[in-house]
């Protein structure tokens, strides 16, 4: 599934300080029976957005229209944790946010969202505390998450961070391509290994 | 340099490393289900490309699907149409597909290793986080997103850097009414749920060398919940045993080929990993968790930590607690509980219903406790009628259902209603993971058998002699 190329993003973003977020949360399995990726958006995170009686949670950051349109979501510790299921990251993609900035990922949501176009920014602790306490303060504040460099800077003060990304991953973002185009054009390389394995057949 | 078991069987694998990125892994055996497929199918169709190795990947139904009457028609409509995706898909694509009603159906983790598809020394992946399980086997095994899966059929590959390496150890003999499922929650507790993150983990020691099969799968399992990636126990004869003579395992001259790669299975001495703990088996009770994650478990004697000794900061803990409806300081011990759930790719093997059963013999089902019995598969449900156990069930109120993964995740019917508790044999409490506003506390068989004739959290040595 193809994404918009990810190169310097400069937006407001949600502050969501609880930790271990997990992908339950994020979206409940019983909203993962589409056979196509389709309509995630109106179900990230279900039951924290909505009340029993469907009417939104008034409380919940998401429906806070202080932060409405913020492409950046800020979340607590071990952000992600939990199953494997890829509409977690399809669902903070197709919500219209592209980078998701935490001082601690769980290791599948975070593959998951690169590879849906979704920049997982890992920080220190104090950093994220501080621009939870700035996005709370503020819902104007601003945050640049620039890919070329890897860096992530609080706008309001100015101060920054370096994050870390390989550099296959960053040009994959940088340039909107997936892991598929890249297989697919070792195939043969592959065969070849597959077959001295027999093994493994 | 020493390997250890997990750098033996991922170097092999590696087909060629990616400059300052991941490496290209081949896998051996690819498992699909009915929920996080679909796109991925639908991903190689738009691509116009097909599935290269038809033959390392098996479908199997078992996460939306009914557990009664699964010979009528699946009522929800939604449920029905990714099944008949999974069909559709896996007969056009040339894949073995074992959907409902079928012989070999269930849980995706259960049937791997019954039909010999797990084995040592493998890469096995499936979009599922407890595609961990078939660690136990001495394999590297994991959970995937859609487009891995999809990166999967498309070229029996994925990308991913090589994780760091931890190995747990845990020693001594456990003691009575001291399970495997035990141990896993015993050792997430310590860890917490993130303790494992950007892991692999080696499971070693005396208790998993004296650990059955199935123990060992239990505790596998269970690694993802400590943020691992994956866990895995090094191949020995009690493994070899096991998979001997099954479905796909090699036979003949093939074994014999195999046995001699596998008896290279093991971490050597002074092999190096980048985290070490060690845990003993005295320390261990039979456990239960009384939080919305895994991490939040302690032994079933002992009282509700207050925030100041809990691992998250105060506000999560408290917003926990409030969803559980329970206070700091209080015992677990004769909290009533609604519900039982024995089952899941986590404790719905035989040894497991065998244990629930050991615990029910000549009891009675409490009156305000409603039990889901589900096998992890029809082979599962077949040993529980031919050994005798389901007559020994039903004496005592209980109702087998049939195989899938039922109330673990709720994405079928079997959902506990809002602000009801239930004793439950699978892998995550998170909030609503079992049904919107559900309770769950996460315990081995025996104290969810415990709690199944009593109607409450009871420990359940005080029944065991």
């Amino acid at each position: 599934m193809a994404y918009d190329k990810f190169e310097i993003l400069k937006s407001t973003a949600y502050p969501l300080p609880i930790e271990n977020v997990d992908t339950d949360q994020i979206i409940p399995a019983r909203f993962l029976k589409a056979t196509e990726r389709k309509g995630f958006d109106e179900n990230f995170f279900r039951d924290w957005r909505y009340n029993k009686d469907g009417s939104p949670n008034e409380d919940f950051i998401l429906n806070d229209t202080r932060y409405a349109g913020s492409k950046i979501l800020v979340g607590g510790k071990n952000f992600g944790s939990g199953s494997s299921r890829e509409h977690a990251a399809w669902s903070v993609y197709d919500f219209g946010l592209r980078c998701v900035i935490s001082s601690f990922f769980a290791d599948i949501f975070r593959g998951n969202c690169l590879n849906v176009g979704v920049l997982p920014v890992q920080v220190s602790e104090s950093f994220s505390d501080n621009i939870i306490k700035a996005l709370q303060e503020d819902p104007t504040t601003e945050i640049e998450v620039n890919l070329f460099e890897q860096k992530v800077t609080l706008l309001s003060t100015g101060e920054s961070e370096n994050f870390e990304i390989n550099g296959y991953k960053k040009a994959n973002m940088l340039n909107g391509f997936d892991d598929i185009d890249y297989l697919t054009n070792i195939k043969e390389e592959i065969v070849e290994f597959e077959a001295a394995s027999p093994l493994r057949s | 340099m020493s390997k250890t078991l997990f750098d033996k069987v991922w170097d092999s694998h590696v087909v060629r490393h990616v400059e300052d990125g991941p490496d290209v892994l081949l896998i051996d055996r690819h498992m699909v289900h009915e929920v996080t497929s679909p796109v991925a199918f639908l991903g190689i169709k738009n691509r116009g490309i097909g599935v290269l190795y038809p033959n390392k990947t098996f479908a199997t139904a078992d996460h939306n699907t009914p557990t009664i009457n699964q010979h009528l028609p699946v009522e929800d409509p939604l449920s029905a149409n990714q099944l008949a995706a999974l069909e559709r898909n896996a007969k056009e694509h040339g894949i073995s597909h074992w959907g409902l009603g079928h012989e070999k159906n269930g849980i995706v983790h259960v049937v791997g290793p019954e039909y010999g598809i797990t084995q040592p020394g493998a890469t096995m992946v499936c979009g599922d986080s407890h595609t961990s399980t078939h660690g136990a086997f001495g394999a590297i095994a994991f959970g995937i997103g859609t487009s891995e899966v999809e990166m999967v059929l498309a070229s029996q590959c994925i990308m991913q850097p090589k994780p760091k390496k931890m190995r747990i150890n845990v020693e001594g003999e456990l003691s009575l009414g001291v399970t495997p499922k035990d141990v896993a929650l015993y050792i997430i507790s310590k860890l917490t749920t993130s303790g494992g993150t950007g892991y692999f983990a080696e499971f070693s020691g005396e208790v998993f060398r004296q650990m059955t099969m199935e123990g060992r799968m239990t505790v596998c399992n269970m690694s993802i919940e400590m943020g691992a990636r994956g866990g895995m126990i090094a191949p020995d004869e009690k493994t070899f045993e096991y998979i001997k003579g099954r479905e796909h395992t090699p036979k003949g001259a093939d074994w014999d080929r195999a046995m001699e790669y596998w008896k290279t299975l093991y971490t050597e001495e002074d092999a190096v990993f980048d985290k070490e703990l060690t845990f003993y088996a005295k320390d261990i009770e039979p456990m239960i968790t009384y939080g919305t994650n895994p991490g939040m478990g302690q032994g079933v004697s002992k009282a509700i930590p207050f925030s100041k000794d809990a691992a998250e900061a105060e506000a999560t803990y408290k917003k926990s607690l409030e969803y559980m409806d329970f206070n700091e300081g209080e015992s677990m011990i004769g909290k009533p509980i609604d519900f039982v759930f024995i089952g899941s790719c986590t404790n719905g093997r035989i040894e497991d219903f065998r244990a629930f059963t050991e615990i029910v013999k000549g009891r009675k089902k409490a009156d305000n406790v409603t039990a889901w019995l589900v096998p992890g598969s029809h082979k599962v449900e077949a040993a529980i009628k031919e050994e005798g156990l389901l007559d020994i069930l039903e004496e005592a109120g209980f109702v087998l259902r049939e195989p899938g993964c039922s109330a673990c995740l709720a994405m079928n019917d079997d959902k506990v209603p809002a602000g009801k508790y239930a004793v439950s044999t699978s892998n995550r409490n998170f909030e609503g993971r079992q049904g919107p506003g559900s309770r769950t506390l996460l315990a081995s068989p025996l104290v969810a058998a415990a709690a199944a004739v009593t109607g409450k959290v009871t420990d359940p040595r005080e029944l065991m002699q």
